[in-house]
């Protein structure tokens, strides 16, 4: 689905949006008073630890959860209209391939339900596997692959039909640093090529600070937005750019807004 | 606690329809023998032929004769007694009867039950003893393991009939003969389980032990053996349910006097539906009876070992 | 007395072969694992054979192998007829039916969570008590012929197979289906992409357990009236007659008919859930 040409700058608008989770102890704060604008093309992650609603958000952007108050919209409409003109791609935190089908049919299950047609099925397939880097491997099973290429599989199928919106909740959390640096990598070049608004959930305040145009710092109970940094670093960014003055000022200024957030509790 | 209330309301509702159901259930399977039944006593039934009654469906049957539906849950002998029926047979055979009486369910029933104990402490006992010895010879995996195996794919229970008359020509009758059909129905599902739970430590536990320098029998006790103990419980259920199957079946060929299964035997024969029902609801009462009792016994034992959830 | 010995000595043979294989090199190759256990059985049958001889048990009370063997290959027909009633016509039309209605209803079950709060408790409950207790009843109902012996594999294999499909399509994980709540998927399209094959590897364990079941229903029926033929029937008139080597020639078909079943269930879950951990290997 393309964007609605007349709101091509604002992707999500939250605006006093509100969630409470009514458990067995008593009611849960997970979002409180969140006033946020995701414009299009923008990079966003959002950091906090862990009850700080970052995840909660995102599924409330991607329809999942349901908000008790104030007002979201994605693509000028709610998130369930959104959701239901498949609006956006999500990347869990596990892979979550499907064991029974190959990485190709594991690509193509999306496809399957939105009804595109057999050929172009294959193509896209064919198309996301090159940009994943995963060309070739289409035939394999997930269980025949190392954790980051089914991450990077689980990536290509949430590229795989036309979501401008890519929502990513701590999708290489599990992976070891060294495979993490280069999906990261991997990550900003895909970016730049499809020009993607992607939100991001992650608690490594480098992983955010290298990926982001926009930081968004979370804390906890209730769970709110405490900074919001616009990152000053060029869009070009090789991964030794992490050792420049200008990142490490970005993460001081993470760590301070994470370290504020804990003070108050 | 409101997640368990509403379960409460929807066994609760399952049940009603199964009884409704169950009361609906006896009118077109009942009809015809009313009919003949309310014929002889001169009442005027559609169609007057039996031969005719015979031809036309029991629903038919019962739109043209409304007046005969609640002789349906009356009936004598029916071919499917109703729910109340049932239980009165049940109330009147166990709670109005002395226990010594041949007519008491819970006289069967001990008959049956005492079968089924003595086999499944028997075969509980060498079940385990086998599993022991497979997990730490290896000769005894390789060569009984697989037939422990095979064996849960095997009706044996067909073997039932055969024991009870070889040991009886051999002069061996009464509750033995019961106990160790119940017996070796009970043994293999329990070696299966408890190899399976002795086997269940992981490989960085058992490497914890070898590093204090344990032996072997220090391994088996203080690791092996309560590891398996989830898996024993499971395996016990299985083998207490195949222990009074077996203890029941035992009692069918050579039509035995006394126990649920020569209830079941003796009702068939006679037509007696009434008291096949009783005795099989007596067969279920048991066997739920036995199994939530082993649930309680994991619950405790589990408990004590810190293991349960 | 010379076959008591020879009796002890291929005794002690077979448990030395068996010995050596254990502790030798190949001790963890697939051909010892096959080779072990036949060792095993073969020794079994031969002291059998060598004790019955020896000791000149009466045939009432244990037959020799070799007796068995003989009466097995001489009563073909018999023995052919009575697996056709007991086992394809009794034990595999019920198989099917049970299972079948079984499947219908786990996913009635699993669509409306009142029915599974309200019936899988009940069914649970079922699974565990003494069904075959029904046969009776059944029998009464649907006649001598093999459709009461259906009928008590029906509600045999039913519960079991409930309780197993139904724990099966619970089985994706809360992930999978928000996946599919991304993609707005419809209900049908959601079960027939994840939830029903990843049910698989349950489905098949209510239907590997529901095969010994079956076949136990099937017989055990027949216990409580047949026509003049069938395995149970023959087991139960052939012990009254004492004739003892048509029993163990009946169990003997029994055991090859319950392993086959399971075999062929076991060999069709392999090639639909060869995804599934426990049959990577």
């Amino acid at each position: 689905m393309p964007t609605d040409p007349n709101n091509n700058s604002a992707v999500v608008e939250a605006a006093n949006l509100d969630l409470t989770f009514q458990t067995n102890d008593g009611p849960v704060h997970a979002l409180k008073d969140v006033n946020l604008t995701i414009d299009k093309g923008d990079f966003v992650s959002f950091i906090g630890p862990s009850g700080c609603g970052k995840t909660t958000f995102l599924r409330c952007i991607a329809a999942l959860e349901t908000p008790t108050g104030g007002t979201l919209t994605v693509n000028g409409m709610t998130p369930d209209e959104a959701r239901r003109k498949r609006a956006y791609g999500y990347v869990f935190q596990a892979a979550g391939l499907y064991p029974w089908r190959t990485i190709a049919k594991n690509i193509k299950l999306p496809l399957e339900i939105m009804g595109y047609s057999a050929a172009e099925q294959e193509e896209r397939v064919s198309k996301v596997l090159e940009l994943v880097d995963l060309a070739g491997f289409g035939g394999k099973f997930p269980w025949q692959l190392s954790g980051g290429m089914q991450q990077r599989a689980s990536i290509a199928r949430a590229l795989a039909f036309d979501a401008d919106i890519l929502l990513m909740d701590e999708p290489f959390g599990a992976l070891d640093e060294i495979v993490r640096d280069h999906l990261n990598e991997q990550l900003l070049a895909l970016w730049a090529r499809t020009g993607k608004t992607i939100g991001f959930v992650t608690h490594s305040i480098p992983e955010a600070v290298y990926l982001s145009t926009k930081i968004v710092v979370m804390s906890p109970r209730p769970g709110r937005i405490t900074d919001v940094i616009d990152s000053p670093l060029p869009k070009e960014r090789p991964l030794d750019i992490r050792d420049t003055p200008e990142f490490i000022e970005v993460a001081h200024r993470v760590r301070e807004g994470l370290r504020a957030g804990h003070s108050d509790d | 606690m409101t997640s368990g209330l509403k379960a409460f309301w929807a066994v609760l509702t399952v049940l009603t329809v199964i009884v409704a159901f169950w009361y609906a259930a006896c009118v077109p399977m009942n009809i015809k023998g009313v009919l003949t039944e309310q014929e002889r006593a001169g009442a005027k039934v559609q169609p007057p032929s039996a031969k005719d009654r015979r031809d036309m469906s029991e629903f038919g049957l019962v739109l043209n004769n409304s007046f005969a539906i609640p002789a349906t849950w009356e009936q004598d002998r029916p071919r499917l007694p109703a729910p109340h029926q049932v239980a009165i047979e049940m109330w009147e055979t166990t709670v109005q009867k002395k226990i010594t009486s041949k007519r008491s369910l819970i006289y069967h029933g001990w008959v049956t039950l005492s079968a089924t104990m003595l086999g499944f402490a028997i075969g509980t006992g060498l079940g385990i003893l086998l599993a022991v010895g497979i997990v730490h010879s290896r000769v005894m995996d390789l060569s009984v393991m697989p037939w422990a195996i095979v064996s849960q794919t095997i009706p044996i229970i067909a073997l039932a009939p055969m024991i009870i008359v070889v040991l009886y020509s051999v002069g061996i009758q009464g509750i033995i003969p019961k106990a160790v059909i119940s017996a070796y129905l009970s043994f293999f599902p329990v070696v299966v389980g408890m190899v399976k739970g002795l086997r269940s430590p992981d490989a960085m536990q058992l490497d914890l032990l070898r590093t204090y320098g344990a032996s072997r029998s220090q391994g088996f006790w203080k690791l092996r053996l309560p590891a398996s103990m989830p898996y024993l419980f499971t395996s016990l259920k299985i083998g207490i349910a195949a222990s009074l199957v077996g203890a029941i079946v035992g009692e069918l060929p050579t039509g035995a006097v006394a126990g649920l299964g020569a209830r079941l035997l003796a009702g068939s024969y006679y037509g007696q539906t009434v008291q096949i029902w009783s005795a099989l609801f007596a067969a279920a009462i048991l066997a739920a009876g036995l199994v939530a009792l082993l649930g309680l016994i994991e619950r405790t034992v589990l408990k004590r070992m810190g293991m349960a959830q | 007395m010379i076959l008591v010995i020879g009796a002890i000595l291929l005794w002690l043979l077979g448990w030395w072969v068996n010995g050596r294989l254990a502790s030798g090199p190949y001790a963890d190759t697939r051909i010892v694992g096959v080779v072990a256990p036949l060792i095993f059985g073969l020794t079994i049958i031969g002291m059998w054979e060598l004790l019955v001889r020896g000791l000149e048990v009466p045939l009432v009370i244990l037959p020799a192998p070799s007796v068995i063997a003989v009466r097995f290959v001489d009563s073909l027909p018999i023995l052919w007829a009575d697996f056709v009633q007991t086992i394809v016509k009794g034990a595999l039309s019920g198989y099917i039916i049970g299972c079948g209605a079984a499947f219908l209803m786990a996913i009635a079950v699993d669509r409306w969570d009142f029915l599974r709060l309200g019936l899988l408790p009940v069914g649970n409950f079922v699974a565990a008590l003494p069904i075959v207790g029904t046969a009776p009843i059944l029998v009464m109902w649907f006649g001598f012929d093999w459709h009461s012996k259906a009928a008590v594999v029906v509600v045999m294999v039913f519960f079991p197979m409930l309780v197993n499909t139904v724990a099966g399509l619970r089985e994706a994980t809360a992930m999978q289906r928000d996946l599919m709540e991304t993609y707005a998927a419809t209900y049908l399209q959601s079960f027939l992409k994840l939830r029903l094959p990843a049910a698989m590897p349950f489905v098949f364990n209510g239907l590997k357990i529901s095969t010994t079941l079956a076949l136990i229903g099937a017989i055990v029926a027949e216990f409580f009236g047949s026509p003049t033929l069938g395995m149970g029937f023959r087991i139960s008139t052939s012990v009254g007659q004492l004739s003892l080597d048509m029993v163990w020639a009946e169990i003997v078909v029994a055991a090859l008919a319950g392993t086959a079943f399971y075999g062929a269930v076991a060999m069709i879950e392999k090639a639909m859930t060869f995804w599934h951990p426990s049959q990577r290997g």
